[in-house]
């Protein structure tokens, strides 16, 4: 009987885990269709950005700023951007892997990597593993262009500064609600804006610049830095939520497979035991009839 | 309706305003200029300031963040990294801020690295007030 009891009291613990994977699938999936609303919302920011950007680029050689200075690549800074709570499959583990294995490759060459992590996850990992400066933790909570103007107060000035060569970025690009994939992308220097593209010389527009073209290029870079990254930052809520609405849907399937295993067990125990009762008895009265 | 112009209030999370206005005020980083329809095309800087607009003779403010305007004669698009209408800024935040970035700003050295942020921050919560107070 003890059996019983025992598989009754399992089907009713996957049940309840059962509740809370789906609960999580729920919550995910409201936060990503808010992440994806945002990202909707973003997008006429960023496409006037950049029209803006390439018609000054077209006017400016902007290839003596800064932020576009390229030196040879002693110390390099590695953005890693992972979530900053798991439970969403393999969304961080595969950034973290991409990463470890940029942070290798590039220190096989001889070269000085330090980390600049965004996310919890990404920073317990490479606490001890990496050096590890600017961390922005717990931020993905609730996040806005704040975040990224934070984040680029980090890394521009020390760029400026010459405090390292080159800047990268590894997070997770968006592809859809189950596709995430790692990926990096060069930062510092930028590479060339707006050079090869030609734009239709009928819709370009002869504006006056204030102040002049240069120094609005000079102002407008920055914020195309904070685009590039606040970009990423919605891409990595939106993949996130989107990993784990796929990994609470799957561990939902995975307990109902597991009820039915348990019912299926529960039923044969049960007969077994209604089985042995009766044999119990027909044995009883046969020796009783016998005597 | 000759003289209207579009105006467009455009930030990374939303589309702050979009519609017909008469005129616009914009914060240029230049100084403060105003937009009527026919304005020569312009591309400008925004430094944080009050932005504000008038449509059927009533002035609309908001407190924006720095960004650019790109005016055409019949359409004035305003990107801006943040913008709030001036009765959805929250007062009490807003003084808590200022008051918070100047008690920093006075320990600070003026060649600090954070110097310039905290400045602009300040500035930021200062514009936000007064232009709650005006709506």
């Amino acid at each position: 009987m003890a059996a019983l009891k025992d598989i009754k009291r399992q089907i009713a613990a996957v049940g309840k885990t059962k509740q809370i994977t789906k609960a999580m699938n729920m919550v995910a999936a409201s936060k990503f269709r808010m992440a994806q609303m945002r990202m909707e919302n973003f997008r006429p920011y960023a496409g006037k950005f950049m029209e803006v950007l390439n018609s000054l680029a077209l006017r400016v050689d902007a290839s003596s700023h800064p932020l576009l200075a390229v030196r040879p690549p002693k110390k390099l800074r590695v953005i890693c951007m992972t979530s900053d709570r798991g439970l969403c499959g393999g969304f961080n583990t595969n950034l973290i892997k991409a990463t470890e294995r940029f942070i290798k490759e590039k220190e096989t060459e001889g070269k000085e990597v330090t980390l600049v992590p965004v996310g919890r996850k990404g920073r317990d990992f490479f606490r001890k593993k990496a050096r590890i400066m600017n961390e922005r933790i717990d931020v993905f909570k609730k996040f806005d262009m704040t975040l990224a103007v934070d984040i680029s107060n980090d890394i521009i000035p020390s760029f400026v500064r010459e405090e390292y060569d080159e800047l990268y970025l590894v997070y997770n690009e968006y592809r859809n609600v189950s596709v995430q994939r790692p990926a990096v992308v060069r930062l510092f220097p930028l590479p060339a804006i707006g050079q090869e593209e030609a734009t239709d010389p009928e819709k370009r527009i002869d504006y006056i610049y204030e102040p002049s073209d240069e120094v609005l290029l000079d102002r407008i870079l920055p914020m195309y830095v904070r685009v590039l990254i606040y970009r990423a930052l919605l891409e990595t809520y939106a993949g996130e939520n989107g990993a784990r609405m796929a990994a609470m849907d799957n561990a939902t399937r995975n307990c109902d497979e597991l009820i039915g295993s348990l019912t299926l067990q529960f039923n044969k125990a049960r007969q077994a035991a209604i089985t042995a009762e009766l044999m119990d008895i027909v044995g009883g009265t046969e020796a009783l009839a016998k005597g | 309706m000759a003289d209207e112009l579009l105006l467009e209030i455009v930030t990374p999370e939303k589309m702050a305003f979009s519609g017909k206005v008469e005129e616009v005020t914009v914060p240029g980083s230049e100084g403060e200029f105003g937009v009527l329809r026919g304005h020569a095309s312009l591309l400008s800087s925004i430094q944080i300031g009050e932005l504000s607009y008038t449509k059927d003779n009533k002035k609309v403010a908001y407190a924006v963040d720095t960004g650019y305007a790109e005016v055409l004669a019949s359409k004035v698009t305003i990107l801006v990294e943040g913008a709030e209408r001036s009765d959805m800024i929250d007062r009490d935040q807003a003084r808590k801020d200022k008051e918070e970035a100047e008690a920093r700003l006075a320990k600070m050295a003026k060649d600090d690295v954070d110097y310039e942020r905290v400045r602009a921050a300040a500035t930021k919560a200062e514009t936000r007030l007064k232009v709650a107070e005006r709506g």
